[in-house]
């Protein structure tokens, strides 16, 4: 899978990150050798094999149904750069 | 059943719809932190590091969302899966902190099932399950408090939520609504959601598509996204598929598109077009392993389950000998249905639901209470009907009792016993009536033996009066006949 230039800005977007224009042929082609290198896993006959969603093998542990947090929205809100009456504020957004 | 068909001048079209509903789950805290679910507190009082998103916080799985789901498969007729697993849905938006929402894809915890819908005119459909699973909820967006800000509440971010998605098997609004209340009713049972649409503690996705009758596959579907009553549910699937009728009829194609129902005009306009849809870049979950349950856990949580409406509606006909109308009446809501089974306790079903269903719900309507605030206790209903039905008070006095057991809340023996409102069923006591209200209306009399005999139904009255209503109706009529006769 090669990476094109429209694809290299449409990460960006969905990222929300700018990459400046003299940038993106740069990145394209990092992407593509990264996405090189993971292909050679392609090799590997994988036939019939499950995909390995973790390495980590643990079983999930559950927690009880038990309110024991929150009640701190001074803390919560201590890094939000406005806040008004208690509420996080950010420009306005509608769909 | 009623098929519901747009016909225009050249064809006729049928409807294909759909539904996806969000339904909150009911636990105490939040599906991955130990922040309360309580609706209604001051902003952002209920937001734990985890709900907001801070870096390094870790989720951990709420044992009771897992649970809740279970039980909604079990009722759902669903198959619960033993395997699944929770995936990122990354998406930018201000009251996902996050940045991506845990939910499931591929490995949902519940997968097929189907629920009885009952319509109108007495008939019943089956309505596919296509699967269900647990995700978190977003926080809240205010737009309308500052006309260039938008104020954030990350109370409800990382609630519960079950996403129960249908097969695309409603032809109708109508089957779309009674899916939605049958839908609700079941939750409520399970006590598993609250199922208020006005709260947003159920919200419903509707896809619409329409096909000329007779024709195989589906044809480009919309969505309307947050329609919240039935009523909207059903006025959208209407409105929508005449949208897509006309455009059809003119030449025109139907674009995938996501678009906003207008609850004012009942219109639906675009909101968001394909080519902008939401890549969502779904992947598992890292921070969470894969979620495996034995069937020892399912099977205690079958244990746990109450008779559903269905269940019980059929034994409500059977045993009570209720119409299946009266039965879907008392059944949808389950405390209703508790009310009424130990109203019938030792009485007669099918009297005490006539109760219930009259002149009861008219009492409670008119004294604004809820079930639970009735002055009335539920076997007093029961005693009413038997005090009725082995002939100690008439059926006219029996409202009357009802009126003071709904003042009092005494029990209707003691309110007759106290108030003298026996019947008198004493044919002595009765014919001493009679011949006191023959004797003060010689005119009427002499009228009636001379062959009106409408005038029967005046000399009933006059006898009930003069009785206070306690004469028994049957015996003044026949008395009566014999001593005018």
């Amino acid at each position: 899978m090669a990476i094109d230039t429209e694809t290299v800005k449409r990460v960006a977007f969905l990222s929300r990150l700018k990459v400046d224009d003299d940038k993106i042929v740069e990145t394209e082609q990092e992407f593509n050798k990264i996405l090189g290198w993971v292909e050679q896993l392609n090799e590997v006959n994988t036939d019939n094999i499950e995909p390995l969603v973790s390495v980590n093998q643990t079983n999930l542990e559950c927690r009880d149904d038990v309110v024991n947090d929150g009640e701190k929205a001074e803390a919560v809100l201590s890094n939000a750069p406005m806040q008004e009456f208690g509420y996080f504020v950010v420009p306005k957004v509608v769909e | 059943m009623a098929e519901y068909i747009i016909e225009t001048k050249d064809n006729k079209w049928e409807v294909i719809c759909g539904l996806e509903i969000h339904c909150q789950i009911i636990s105490k805290s939040k599906m991955f932190s130990g922040a309360s679910t309580v609706f209604g507190a001051d902003a952002n009082e209920h937001v734990s590091f985890v709900d907001a998103g801070m870096p390094g916080m870790l989720p951990v799985l709420n044992e009771r969302c897992v649970h809740q789901a279970v039980k909604t498969g079990l009722g759902l007729n669903a198959k619960i899966n033993r395997y699944s697993q929770f995936s990122r849905k990354n998406y930018f938006y201000a009251d996902l902190p996050q940045g991506y929402q845990i939910t499931q894809f591929q490995y949902p915890i519940v997968g097929e099932g189907k629920v009885i819908i009952n319509l109108e005119d007495g008939t019943s459909k089956e309505i596919g399950i296509e699967r269900m699973h647990i995700e978190q909820d977003a926080g809240k967006s205010i737009h309308d408090i500052d006309p260039k800000k938008t104020f954030i509440d990350l109370n409800r971010a990382g609630v519960g939520l079950m996403e129960i998605v249908t097969k695309p098997d409603f032809r109708s609004p109508e089957e779309a609504g009674a899916f939605l209340k049958k839908l609700r009713s079941i939750l409520r049972y399970l006590e598993t959601c609250d199922g208020n649409m006005d709260e947003g503690s159920m919200r419903c996705d509707v896809n619409v598509s329409v096909r000329k009758v007779g024709e195989e596959g589906y044809r480009t579907r919309c969505e309307m996204k947050n329609v919240n009553s039935v009523k909207f549910v059903m006025s959208a699937i209407e409105n929508e598929a005449r949208r897509h009728v006309e455009v059809y009829e003119n030449g025109g194609k139907i674009e995938q598109e996501t678009r906003q129902f207008d609850p004012l005009t009942g219109q639906t306009k675009v909101m968001r077009k394909k080519e902008f849809a939401h890549d969502y870049r779904y992947f598992p979950e890292p921070d969470l392993p894969p979620l495996v349950l034995t069937d020892e856990y399912i099977e205690d949580i079958r244990k746990e389950m109450v008779e559903l409406p269905d269940a019980k509606k059929a034994r409500f006909i059977k045993e009570m000998g209720l119409t299946p109308y009266d039965a879907d009446v008392l059944c949808e809501n389950k405390e209703v249905a508790a009310f009424f089974e130990k109203a019938a306790k030792g009485s007669d079903g099918k009297k005490v639901a006539n109760w219930i269903m009259g002149d009861f719900f008219a009492m409670l309507k008119a004294r604004h209470l809820d079930l639970e605030q009735s002055p009335i206790k539920p076997e007093y209903i029961g005693k009413l009907v038997n005090l009725i039905n082995s002939g100690v008070i008439s059926g006219n006095i029996g409202k009357e009792v009802f009126q003071i057991m709904a003042d009092t809340g005494d029990e209707p023996e003691k309110i007759v016993e106290e108030k003298g409102l026996k019947q008198v069923t004493d044919t002595g006591a009765i014919e001493a009536i009679i011949d006191q209200v023959i004797a003060d209306n010689p005119d009427n009399t002499a009228a009636y033996r001379a062959g009106k005999t409408a005038l029967m139904g005046w000399f009933v009255g006059q006898v009930m009066k003069a009785s206070k209503g306690k004469a028994n109706p049957g015996m003044v009529n026949q008395l009566l006949s014999k001593k005018l006769g």
